[in-house]
């Protein structure tokens, strides 16, 4: 499982859906990124907050848990593209039997995970189907 | 530049070698190979040895030092011993470094080996450092796990092109049955379509039988310049081209998720350095991880037309003695994937093909190989052309 610092690093992104945008080329990344690969050293980063909608790109419904996620099998996990243009990896709390590629979504506040039984418990965020 | 040629080659047995370490297992293929081009170790220039993570699966870094040392190579010799780490592709890459070596005129006899124990670590910890290879912190942190990220490549290349499970299965049913051909594999039972659909769901579509095992394992070449290469054996097998290319460490970065940039671009490179097309190339050895990969591999490198690398997989035109046979070997999926040591591999396995020396896996009249060896979920790509003339 991620360690408290690697956590603790993210959480404004984590919590909030907190990327940046590059001021020279309109493009927007989520996670922030403090380059942008399109101007490299010419472009302008700023902080910007994602207004959560978007899009399953593809999915995948893992039985085989990743260390630390047994407790959560089967669950979802889709590749997303925001309304602004980025994409990101993450779980989708719904029904394995109803999920498509091209289903509308938004983004939640939810437990993530955490390090073992008493451990640290991490938050961030999840994805539901836009209308629920 | 000098033209560079390959001189020696051993890979060990693939599988759970439970009784063995990793110097045991580097040795053993470290002096097969250079018993192979009967080169003594006062004639070695430098070491390359890729191993993608020795400090998760067996608690030990500094792994060129340590096989320099058990190899013989340090006390009183004292030979330059580097490790490369590229993910899964760390053994490809340590190919292409020594290849760069020679080539410059730096060094003229070079080893370069591959090598990872896998199964000192139970398979949820494997698992867990294999997951390294991907973003672990905009990947990982959510759960995701690398039959996770090839199962969503394989769900897109599903929707979009029409490719069914049956098509992700005909690779396995392939590949099995070319590694029950080959001594070294560790698996070595043959299998059907009905048997991977059967076999457990590991992350939807794909089974456990679409994956690649946990396996120990290592692998050797001797690189020298071609000038001198009939010094050493009457085969040698020259490079044509070496490339490399990366791409984004997250899959969801990819500007086409089904797409493996980093291969297309690498492969492109080495058509253009080898003055080859695909259709020039007799036989490949492709980084089949997962089923899907193998697809979108003969796709990426222009074996199949986009899309299409299901079709052309059930088939068969990727069988032995069809158009293009590829991983005859096995594969990663049935010869097994140590994953430091799989570039290395397939490079034997190719030198093997060229000389003509196969067996019943043998491609007749092969003259052209290529090995394409992927780190991750394709953020690092290297491919190599191999050919009997010169």
């Amino acid at each position: 499982m991620a360690s408290v610092p690697r956590f603790w690093r993210g959480i404004g992104s984590r919590y909030n859906l907190e990327g940046t945008r590059c001021n020279e080329c309109g493009e927007y990344f989520y996670p922030p990124r403090n380059f942008c690969v399109n101007c490299r050293r010419v472009g302008h980063i700023e902080p910007y907050k994602f207004k959560g909608t978007g899009e399953i790109i593809s999915y995948t419904v893992i039985h085989t848990a990743a260390e630390g996620f047994e407790d959560q099998t089967p669950y979802i996990l889709a590749i997303i593209e925001l309304d602004e243009g980025p994409r990101l990896t993450s779980q989708v709390i719904g029904n394995p039997e109803k999920i498509h590629i091209g289903m509308r979504v938004r983004s939640v506040f939810r437990k993530l995970g955490e390090d073992g039984e008493g451990g640290m418990i991490y938050y961030g965020t999840k994805f539901v189907p836009e209308n629920e | 530049m000098r033209d560079v040629a390959i001189i020696g080659v051993k890979n060990t047995k693939f599988g759970e070698l439970w009784g063995r370490s990793l110097r045991d297992i580097v040795v053993e293929a470290g002096a097969g190979a250079l018993e192979d081009a009967d080169v003594g170790g006062r004639e070695i220039d430098s070491l390359y040895v890729g191993n993608m993570s020795g400090g998760r699966f067996i608690d030990q870094e500094h792994i060129g030092a340590l096989i320099a040392d058990y190899s013989g190579l340090s006390k009183n010799l004292h030979v330059p011993a580097t490790r490369v780490e590229a993910a899964c592709a760390s053994g490809g890459l340590a190919l292409r470094q020594a290849i760069m070596a020679v080539a410059s005129g730096y060094n003229d006899i070079v080893i370069a080996a591959g090598a990872e124990k896998m199964t000192d670590v139970g398979s949820e910890e494997a698992s867990s450092a294999l997951a390294a290879a991907a973003d672990r912190e905009w990947e990982g942190m959510t759960g995701a796990t690398f039959p996770g990220l090839y199962a969503m490549i394989a769900r897109l290349h599903m929707h979009r092109y029409g490719t069914t499970s049956e098509q992700l299965a005909e690779v396995a049913v392939k590949n099995h049955k070319n590694g029950s051909l080959n001594p070294i594999a560790q698996y070595k039972n043959r299998i059907t379509v009905k048997d991977v659909l059967n076999s457990i769901m590991v992350a939807d579509p794909l089974h456990i039988f679409d994956c690649s095992p946990i396996t120990d394992g290592a692998s050797a070449v001797v690189l020298a310049p071609a000038d001198i290469a009939h010094k050493y054996t009457d085969t040698p097998i020259y490079i044509r081209a070496t490339a490399q290319a990366s791409d984004t460490i997250a899959l969801h970065d990819r500007r086409d998720i089904t797409t493996l940039d980093a291969t297309v671009m690498a492969a492109k490179r080495a058509y253009s350095m080898a003055k080859l097309r695909p259709e020039d190339i007799d036989l490949a050895e492709v980084h089949d991880c997962f089923t899907i990969a193998e697809i979108c591999a003969i796709e990426d490198l222009g074996f199949a037309e986009k899309g299409k690398g299901g079709i052309v997989t059930a088939n068969g035109e990727t069988a032995i003695g069809s158009r293009i046979p590829v991983n005859t070997s096995g594969g990663l999926k049935a010869c097994g994937h140590p994953v430091g040591a799989t570039g290395i591999k397939q490079a034997v396995e190719i030198v093997t093909q060229l000389r003509g020396e196969a067996g019943q896996r043998q491609v007749e009249g092969a003259e052209y190989g290529m090995t394409h060896n992927v780190g991750g979920s394709g953020a690092t790509a290297v491919v190599h052309i191999f050919s009997r003339e010169r």
